[in-house]
């Protein structure tokens, strides 16, 4: 298998611009899945959308004995829920999934599917103590503006960052790599699914919200096994006095990141083996994301039904669920490449002994 | 033609704490006995009551789920005279002082809940709110008689009496959640004369206070088409903030979120500003605090949707909800499970 | 029995990573199973008895808390993390013993003020090597505490009597089982400490009619202990709630009606933290009854636990008369 027959083309990354633009947050994922349905009519051997909103999607492969993969990229992003109506166009809002406050003030919005601009304001300098200015602004001090008029938007309709989505050098940045980059990878793995495993494809909601998405459709599909495809985050910034950064978490550049644990799975050893040992056969750049907290979709697949054998494999990426996030263009290419590699030599004996 | 206000303070008469609803649930299915096909109960003590549709099988369901339990106290231990407390379900400790409950041992003991002198109390609690840890309860009884009717786990709950208020409001404690069970009563009386399309599983739910059980195992086994839950949300009242809080008397909320169905949310939308029920629309951002958090995640995923109905003092003794609200949340849930036809699940989109 | 349980928790296996200790199981199990096999997390899974009777499902987890390698420094220190509820003030100065057998100590950062304890991020292991090219550890490596069991005659202490005194549990009362008219799965169950994710899905697998957890719980009996009413000595707990389970009241009765009938002393308990095994089982497909038996543990989650002797036998002795007795709710 050449190891770069997976490269990274021009439409790829048309398609992860248009998915990163989408104002898609954990409830509302419509925008996304409007796309992904589009792209996988060609390709799917069968396709539906659950009771929650995840895509379903299966290819079959030909091969006898073929094992049933389920492979998951969710599609929602954190983001904002406006929650209360002030007049003069201002809104109270709410965060939906984990975001930091302090990435919040001075920022540009989008608002609904008409991507309605918006920001989100702060007090002028001039009219701040510096007291004040050492106190983190809360959530609830903060509002989103829509302008004096108000109008187009109303209570109960998200927001996400308003990033534009750019190619820099060896880097993309944008806001919600987290997790269109993994909804980008596996839409690619299904035009490509090798002929050994049938491919159960889920594009899922509201994993940033506990899994809820991937639960249900784990129970519906009951997979021999589970692959999470997601984004982490790289730490990998200099400390303040320059001791070493030993919770780097992932480092960009280093390759996919396999995990061996985070706080909602111990992933299965006997997937973490296979896909280490596939990295290293073909020279593919992988990383051991450092266990610890963090979760992915896999935390609510492997408790599904009698259990599944799961993992995660994941592209680092800076600055997660924030404005700006950031990731090389090589290690997204090495997490597909890898993503490949491994499921064309999956075999059922590698499950055949216990973990 | 029930009589709503007086089957709630029945209700709340009965105790049903969570894990123990077996008395309160005797009451229920009285209620329901008339209303329905069928009735079950379930292997955590969740009521199902089955009112048959008439679409040929299979047919489509909907479930809607009120809960039954309560949050309360359990006796952790004897001392001397004294009993010590542990808590059902989210109980602010600082209600509790001076609160008359009812003991449930080997029969039912009034007694008080009483904060001891501070002298008795670690030091920062001398003069600041007192933890659960610290309380007792005085039954009156000696030390040698308290322990021959009362032993570790039993239950206690609260005995303030339901008190009617102005503006056909009722006071009390446990209207959290028996105010969604007798709305959904309302609801199975109103369909009595109603020819229905889809089979309606009422469900008494057990356990939501502690770990949604009743939710998550009656949705399993019944895995409805539809999934409604109904239960208490904030009313405005001094102390909590405009924002997210809404007028008492004033109509029921429907909700808007994650854990709701977009489709189903807007066939409720529109069936409320044809019936001119009042609503309004509560944003849940993330979970709902109900069974529908539950419900919505069994097995395959069920469509979920949920109603709520605004109190005011939640989680304490004193809990006030107009029967205005409850009456709409009956006929807005009957009106509603009368359009349910065999088109519904087809046109059921998240997308608009 | 005491030979038994000092080989159950003289194993090291931490959640995820049981291999070991189901091993050391399985080979007590083997032969006194009708069935045996092993689930896509780990669980093993042992069924005896009476295949048209009613299925009851024991469990008791074999995993133990631990911690994994999160980073190798470059002076061969090794960072980790902690798998389950691992307490900071009972690592430091402690002995960790990796799954290949490599021994360790834990060693803190120097402490700013001695009066407040060092978090995780500020302690480390040393293995003894001087760079990262001597020490053989890699991030995502396994570790469990090392101490060894100690007869105290009466009291028994050791690390990973939560839940290998469970495990003891089960494993006598399987190994004294003639007849019973119901059919019993005891589930020894992985990952219970990180969330009783191994009880969720073998008790979706067995979908009993009845379900009990054996784990450890907390006492109340030992100086300024937070206030419980259970006490080493005085019987096994039959559990009324936990902070994750409110036991079934029918199943409570059942316990103590068992018990009274049999005389086995027995505490009624309530525990405020922790959770056990029970929850999952609870809460599977359309509800399982389900209850708790309990063995009264003192210093739980530190490496020296402590357990009755003669709890442990009547809970044998309750949990035999429980399971060959029929069932009435």
């Amino acid at each position: 298998m050449p190891k770069n027959s997976l490269t990274i083309r021009a439409s790829q990354l048309k398609l992860l611009e248009s998915l990163c633009h989408a104002v898609a947050v954990s409830g509302d994922e419509g925008e996304v899945r409007k796309i992904v349905l589009e792209r996988l009519k060609p390709h799917a051997d069968s396709l539906k959308v659950d009771a929650l909103g995840n895509i379903l999607a299966v290819k079959n492969g030909t091969a006898d004995n073929r094992l049933r993969v389920m492979m998951t990229a969710h599609m929602d992003e954190v983001g904002f829920m406006l929650t209360h109506d002030e007049g003069d166009g201002i809104y109270r809002f709410d965060t939906v999934g984990h975001v930091d406050p302090r990435q919040l003030a001075g920022k540009a919005v989008w608002i609904g599917r008409e991507h309605t601009p918006g920001v989100i304001g702060a007090k002028p300098i001039h009219l701040t103590t510096a007291e004040e200015r050492r106190r983190m602004l809360e959530v609830e001090n903060l509002r989103i503006d829509v302008g004096p008029e108000g109008g187009k938007v109303k209570v109960g309709d998200r927001a996400t960052f308003a990033t534009p989505f750019r190619r820099v050098g060896p880097s993309l940045l944008g806001k919600a790599l987290d997790n269109r980059l993994g909804v980008a990878i596996l839409l690619e793995l299904i035009e490509q699914s090798p002929p050994n495993v049938d491919l159960l494809a889920v594009f899922t909601v509201q994993e940033e919200i506990g899994g809820r998405g991937a639960r249900v459709a784990a129970f519906a599909l009951d997979p021999h096994l589970a692959i999470a495809v997601d984004t982490t985050p790289a730490r990998d910034l200099p400390a303040w006095d320059d001791s070493p950064n030993q919770a780097y978490n992932t480092r960009l550049g280093a390759g996919a990141a396999i995990y061996v644990a985070d706080a909602a799975t111990l992933y299965d050893p006997r997937l973490v083996r296979h896909f280490a040992e596939t990295a290293q056969a073909l020279s593919i750049p992988y990383q051991i994301r450092q266990p610890g907290s963090g979760g992915t979709d896999a935390g609510a697949i492997h408790r599904q039904r009698a259990g599944i054998p799961s993992l995660s494999v994941s592209v680092p990426v800076r600055y997660l669920h924030t404005a700006a996030s950031l990731a090389r263009l090589s290690d997204w290419q090495n997490t597909l490449a890898l993503l490949h590699a491994a499921l064309s030599r999956l075999t059922p004996a590698l499950l055949a002994s216990p973990r | 033609m029930i009589d709503l206000n007086e089957l709630l303070k029945n209700l709340i008469s009965a105790p049903g704490l969570s894990g123990y609803e077996s008395p309160v649930r005797t009451l229920i299915e009285q209620a329901w006995q008339p209303l329905t096909d069928e009735l079950h109960i379930s292997r955590l003590g969740s009521l199902h009551g089955l009112r048959r549709g008439s679409l040929t099988e299979p047919r489509p369901s909907v479930l809607i789920s009120a809960h039954m339990d309560a949050i309360g106290l359990m006796v952790k231990g004897l001392v001397g005279e004294f009993l010590r407390l542990t808590q059902i379900g989210g109980v602010d400790a600082r209600i509790l002082p001076g609160q008359a409950v009812t003991v449930h041992g080997r029969q039912d003991l009034p007694g008080v809940i009483v904060q001891p002198p501070a002298h008795l109390l670690p030091q920062p609690y001398h003069e600041a709110a007192v933890p659960l840890e610290y309380l007792l309860v005085d039954t009156g009884l000696t030390a040698q008689e308290l322990a021959r009717q009362v032993r570790v786990g039993d239950l206690v709950s609260f005995a303030q009496a339901p008190l009617t208020l102005a503006g056909d409001a009722i006071a009390g404690h446990t209207l959290d959640n028996r105010v969604s069970v007798v709305a959904l009563t309302a609801c199975l009386e109103l369909l009595q004369k109603r020819l229905l399309a889809w089979d309606v599983w009422a469900v008494a739910s057990a356990q939501e206070e502690e770990t949604l059980g009743g939710a998550f195992t009656s949705g399993f086994q019944l895995r409805p088409s539809l999934a409604i839950a109904v239960d208490v949300t904030f009313a405005a009242s001094p102390g909590s903030p405009s924002h997210n809080t809404y007028p008492l008397g004033k109509g029921i909320t429907l909700g808007w979120g994650p854990n709701i169905h977009a489709g189903v949310f807007r066939a409720f939308e529109e069936l409320a500003k044809k019936l001119e029920i009042p609503y309004a629309v509560e944003v849940i951002p993330r979970h709902s605090g109900t069974d529908g958090y539950a419900l919505q995640v069994v097995a395959e995923g069920i469509p979920t949707m949920v109603i709520g109905i605004p109190l005011r003092y939640m989680h304490t003794p004193v809990e006030t909800v107009s029967m205005k609200d409850v009456r709409r949340a009956g006929r807005l849930l009957a009106e509603f499970i009368t359009t349910l036809d065999e088109t519904f699940l087809e046109k059921l989109s998240w997308d608009a | 029995m005491k030979t038994l349980i000092q080989k159950l928790v003289e194993t090291f296996s931490p959640s995820g990573y049981e291999a070991a200790i189901r091993e050391v199981v399985r080979a007590e199990v083997a032969a006194y199973a009708d069935e045996i096999h092993v689930d896509a997390l780990g669980n093993l899974i042992v069924r005896k008895g009476n295949p048209q009777g009613q299925k009851i499902m024991l469990a008791a987890h074999m995993d133990e808390i631990g911690l994994m390698v999160t980073h190798v420094d470059e002076n061969g220190f090794v960072r980790f993390t902690t798998l389950g509820g691992v307490r900071p003030h009972t690592l430091l100065g402690g002995r960790v013993r990796f799954l290949d057998g490599q021994a360790g100590v834990i060693g803190s950062e120097r402490l700013d003020d001695p009066a407040k304890l060092p978090d995780f991020e500020h302690m480390f292991i040393d293995v003894g090597a001087s760079s990262p090219q001597q020490c053989a550890r890699r991030v995502g490596d396994v570790a469990a505490f090392e101490r060894p069991f100690l007869d105290l005659g009466q009291r028994l202490v050791a690390k990973s009597m939560d839940d290998r005194i469970g495990v003891a549990v089960l494993i006598a009362t399987l190994h004294q089982i003639t007849t019973t008219p119901h059919n019993l799965f005891f589930v020894f169950s992985v990952q219970e400490e990180v969330g009783v994710r191994g009880a969720t899905t073998a008790a979706f697998g067995v979908d009993p009619d009845l379900g009990l957890a054996v784990d450890v719980c907390s006492t109340g009996d030992t100086p300024k202990a937070a206030k419980m009413e259970v006490a080493l000595g005085k019987g096994p707990g039959i559990k009324v709630r936990d902070a994750g389970v409110l036991s079934d009241p029918r199943v409570v009765n059942w316990m103590v009606r068992t018990a009274e009938a049999a005389q086995i002393p027995y505490q009624l308990e309530i525990l405020e933290r922790g959770g056990t095994d029970a929850r999952a089982i609870q809460l599977t497909r359309a509800g399982v009854p389900a209850g708790c038996l309990s063995i009264p543990c003192r210093y739980i989650h530190s490496p020296s636990e402590m357990v009755d002797f003669d709890d442990v036998q009547n809970a044998v002795r309750l949990l035999h008369s429980l399971l060959t007795q029929p069932i009435e709710l």
